[in-house]
């Protein structure tokens, strides 16, 4: 979290404030999707979460960051909607059998809300497509790598570079055990049918299809215990198809690895 | 006529252009099919009507101002009241569940289907213009 | 018995077309009438609403409290699905498109029937008899479908899901999906083909131009959905490979096709209640819908992007291109905008009648706002990323589809009831029974956005305690019972208004279109005289000829050949 005395930060902060003043005059939609822009573009530490997770890898807050966008974006245009309905809700209650005015249309008015939702959704799809290609982007060369296997009803997580298998027993559900501040690619497959691979915290599911291989990238950034879901209905258990994620320091890992090298925990 | 052969040939259109791009960017057979299918679903009855649209003479319907002679005349002969779609119906019914259970309802089903299509047939020819 | 049908002019009075046919029971059996047949589907939509909502219930119950054991998880995965099936399948597409527009399409265009009575019928036999077919499935021994509406690949295969229930949903869907196909042909045929004098296309009403589009879109969407559903029974029963890894095929072709007809699908839902508070709005406020051609290329537009948008359902599967989708799925929020501010300008100005339709079309409003900006959020792949297949999803769906098959539903519901019946609902009634629905429906679905955020995945039967989902979902569970409580109110309404009826006239709402024309209920046949269409609104020039719409000049041709023509 950026820290509000630090000048740097504030003038950073200030000058994007400025320069989008600037840009727009505040005309309802506009000045809120200037906001909304700069949510996007800028540092996101006053806005509030909007009941979302923050992202525990780089690629999660990626998207909790598009997520705020989105949402003071949405906030601005429901606002404007509402604002308007409600004003003519109660601005224009019937008041006698007098006829009103037959304005069959007005071109300017029709144009300008045309023309304005495809500007915010054009801006939009800016950022989405910014944030989408970080968030699918896969190293070529990972740190570490582990191949994730779904089946009805549990998971099976092996790391390839030590032979080490965890895989779910029981009332006990597994564990997928990751470094923080490095990179690993998951590879994702499932045994039978359609599954989700869901960690909640990570703000990320991805399908384990049957006959297709998924790759993807996690860059832990804390420490800690994390849940993880099946997402898509896999049949009759599919509630109880979970699983935890714990993130440890790159030290703890390499000790963790050592120890389970050639393991198969059941 | 033209607005309707408009219609269908602006939707044809337009999913052609969207299944080319998606076929050289995507590269995915199932869904260009699809889309290669709706753009013909437009374009190939939009044709047919603006062919028709040529050599046929003004509609009343499309006239902003019908005479009174336009106005009258006769629209079409429409049936009042008939049992045989619902015969039709039972036996689709039939067939339904046949293919789920697998019993002797499948040959009922479709001897219901294949009576009650031509009853049908045949009333409707018995009552004149359609 | 045919009868052949003549055009009615204005000079036609007094010629009642009264046609002597069977009555009772086999009056049901046999009508082609469109009204019979329009009520027929609205009626029996109904019944599935109720059937539905129930189980909605029952799902709301089960996730009252962490570790449920209100029902087994098998019972809990059956209901959903069958939940899901029905409203989408059963309800709201067939009360729109079945019920609505069978009734009001012949009305509003001058017409004596459908294209093709005999086909409608059939429509209705296949309707009724699949939506029968799905509900057997819980008298089966292995219960009724239990992968949810979607019956993905390959947990609906034989080995994943054996039994009587899942073919008993294919084959019923099946039988629906015929009977939309023939809906779908007779509607646009009709509406093509049938229109009267000077009902040229540009002055049909918005919801019969609806109704065109939501036809094409059929015809575009439920083939594919009935061979993607023989596709499946084959695989099930024939040995065939299509959606099995194992013999080469692709469990996500099944993903493709489903939603290729899915994404349509929402739209022919959602298109037919827009043109419903389309022609609420304009008469609750005594003026002409703002920006007709606006509204009519925006259909046009839903309909051509609806069919470029299906694989944002399918972002999380890593095959699909995400920008394509991506971009469509964002652009087609505009022409759904455009419909909003559309609705705003036709009241402003307005002399807004508070009667229960116009109080429900408001309620839509609301809801689909809401709605339609989180369809934003999913239509942006890392955001769907985050939630798919979560409560935030949930939430989202019923927003758009309760807000319009609810809110918009029971305002056209409420709106030609009077022309259905020739009776009057209880006003107080009706309103109370939307500030129930109203609270009721969103205590049960804000809080699901909530829950969608903090990581529930949809389609659970149980959570834990320590989920910290508990909270949440007795609200949510709250708002349902009040929801249910509102439909209670609704059939305590149609109850009163069947005992001790009120007449209602032939045009309570001072109506704009043709159908408020003729008596209430119309004579079989409809029409006994057609005034002279000459702009949008024939029923408001006939009444109101001093602000009749071919007088203002900017109308249409017409009006500007008369102007000239009276100045030389």
């Amino acid at each position: 979290m950026l820290n509000p005395q630090d000048p740097e930060v504030d003038g950073e902060m200030k000058q994007g404030h400025k320069k989008f003043t600037s840009l727009v005059r505040p005309r309802g939609v506009t000045s809120a999707l200037a906001v909304a822009t700069a949510a996007l573009g800028l540092s996101s530490c006053t806005i509030p979460t909007f009941g979302a997770f923050k992202g525990a890898t780089t690629q999660g807050q990626s998207t909790f960051h598009l997520f705020q966008g989105f949402a003071l974006a949405s906030i601005a245009v429901g606002g404007v909607t509402f604002l308007l309905l409600f004003y003519v809700m109660f601005r224009f209650r019937k008041k006698d059998e007098s006829i009103p005015k037959q304005t069959h249309s007005n071109v300017p008015i029709e144009i300008m809300y045309t023309v304005i939702p495809i500007i915010i959704v054009v801006i939009l799809f800016f950022f989405t497509v910014r944030v989408e290609n970080k968030v699918v982007a896969v190293s070529p060369s990972p740190n570490q790598r582990v191949t994730v296997t779904a089946f009805q009803w549990g998971w099976k997580f092996y790391y390839p570079a030590t032979n080490t298998t965890v895989i779910a027993s029981g009332n006990t559900y597994p564990q997928l055990v990751l470094p923080q501040g490095e990179t690993t690619t998951v590879t994702l497959v499932s045994k039978d049918v359609v599954h989700g691979f869901y960690i909640p915290a990570f703000n990320f599911s991805r399908y384990a299809l049957p006959g297709f291989t998924n790759r993807f990238d996690f860059n832990p950034t804390t420490t800690g215990t994390f849940i993880g879901r099946c997402s898509q209905l896999c049949g009759l258990y599919h509630s109880e198809m979970l699983f935890s994620v714990k993130v440890i320091s790159p030290a703890a890992f390499s000790s963790w690895t050592a120890s389970q090298a050639g393991k198969v925990t059941a | 006529m033209k607005v309707e052969h408009k219609i269908y040939l602006g939707l044809g259109a337009f999913f052609s252009l969207i299944v080319i791009i998606y076929w050289l960017w995507a590269g995915e057979s199932g869904g260009a099919t699809m889309l290669l299918a709706s753009a013909l679903l437009g374009l190939v009855p939009g044709s047919y009507l603006g062919w028709w649209a040529k050599r046929m003479s003004q509609r009343p319907e499309d006239v902003d101002e019908p005479t009174v002679e336009q106005s009258s005349g006769s629209i079409g002969a429409f049936p009042t009241y008939t049992i045989w779609p619902f015969v039709m119906g039972m036996g689709a019914f039939m067939v339904a569940l046949a293919m789920v259970f697998g019993s002797w309802t499948l040959v009922i089903g479709f001897a219901f289907i294949i009576s009650a299509a031509i009853s049908a047939t045949l009333e409707s020819k018995r009552g004149g213009v359609i | 018995m045919t009868l052949t049908e003549e055009k009615k002019g204005e000079s036609d009075h007094g010629q009642a077309g009264h046609h002597e046919g069977p009555s009772g029971l086999y009056r049901w059996l046999t009508s082609t009438d469109h009204k019979v047949i329009g009520k027929n589907y609205m009626y029996t939509a109904m019944v599935f609403l109720f059937i539905a909502g129930g189980m909605a219930m029952l799902i709301r119950t089960q996730l009252a409290s962490p570790n449920g054991h209100f029902v087994s998880q098998q019972t809990y995965n059956e209901l959903f699905t069958i939940h899901g099936s029905i409203m989408l399948y059963l309800f709201a597409g067939p009360f729109a498109f079945g019920g609505f527009a069978n009734y009001l399409v012949p009305l509003q265009i001058g017409a004596p029937d459908m294209a093709f009575p005999r086909l409608n019928a059939l429509s209705y036999w296949l309707y009724l008899t699949g939506g029968i077919t799905m509900l057997l499935g819980f008298l089966t021994a292995s219960g009724a479908a239990a992968f949810g509406w979607v019956g993905y690949a390959p947990l609906s295969s034989s080995t994943n899901s054996p039994g009587a229930g899942p073919d008993l949903w294919i084959v019923s869907i099946a039988l629906v999906g015929f009977s939309g196909i023939f809906t779908g042909v007779n509607l646009v045929t009709t509406i093509f083909y049938l229109r009267a004098p000077g009902m040229t296309m540009f002055r049909m009403p918005i919801f019969t131009w609806n109704m065109l589009v939501t036809g094409l879109l059929i015809l575009i969407a439920f083939p594919v959905l009935t061979a993607a559903l023989i596709m499946l029974y084959a695989d099930r029963h024939f040995g065939t490979v299509i959606y099995s890894v194992k013999g080469g095929g692709s469990p996500v072709l099944w993903q493709n096709l489903f939603w290729f007809f899915g994404h349509p699908e929402v739209y022919i839902l959602a298109l037919p209640f827009f043109g419903m508070v389309s022609e609420i709005f304009p008469v609750f406020s005594k003026k002409p819908v703002f920006g007709y051609k606006g509204l009519v290329f925006a259909t046009l537009a839903i309909a051509g992007l609806s069919t470029g948008v299906w694989a944002h359902h399918m972002f999380t599967t890593g095959t699909v291109l995400l920008p394509f989708f991506s971009a469509l799925s964002l652009l087609i929020a505009v022409p759904t905008g455009i419909k909003i501010f559309t609705w705003i300008g036709t009241m402003w100005g307005g002399q807004l009648n508070y009667k229960a339709p116009l109080t429900w079309a408001i309620g839509f409003i609301v809801a689909f706002t809401m709605g339609g900006i989180t369809g934003v959020f999913l239509a942006s792949p890392p955001i769907d990323f985050a939630t798919h297949d979560t409560y935030f999803v949930v939430a989202h769906f019923h927003q758009v589809l309760f807000g319009s098959t609810i809110f918009a539903g029971f305002a056209g519901f409420f709106y030609w009831y009077p022309k259905l019946t020739g009776r009057m609902y209880r006003e107080w009634l009706a309103k109370l029974q939307f500030w129930v629905v109203f609270i009721g429906f969103n205590v049960t679905f804000l809080p699901q956005y909530l829950l969608g955020l903090k990581g529930m995945p949809r389609r659970i039967a149980v959570y834990s305690p320590t989920d910290g989902f508990t909270f949440l979902n007795q609200i949510s569970t709250v708002g349902g019972y009040l929801t249910g409580l509102g439909f209670v109110i609704f059939l305590v309404n149609m109850w009163i208004s069947w005992k001790r009826p009120v007449p209602a006239g032939d045009n309570p709402w001072d109506g704009y279109t043709l159908e408020w024309a003729t008596t209430s209920p119309p004579p079989s046949h409809n029409f006994t005289s057609l005034p002279p269409v000459r702009s949008t609104r024939p029923t408001w020039d006939r009444n109101h000829p001093e602000h009749a719409d071919y007088k203002s000049p900017h109308v249409t041709e017409y009006a500007k050949k008369e102007v000239s023509s009276s100045e030389g």
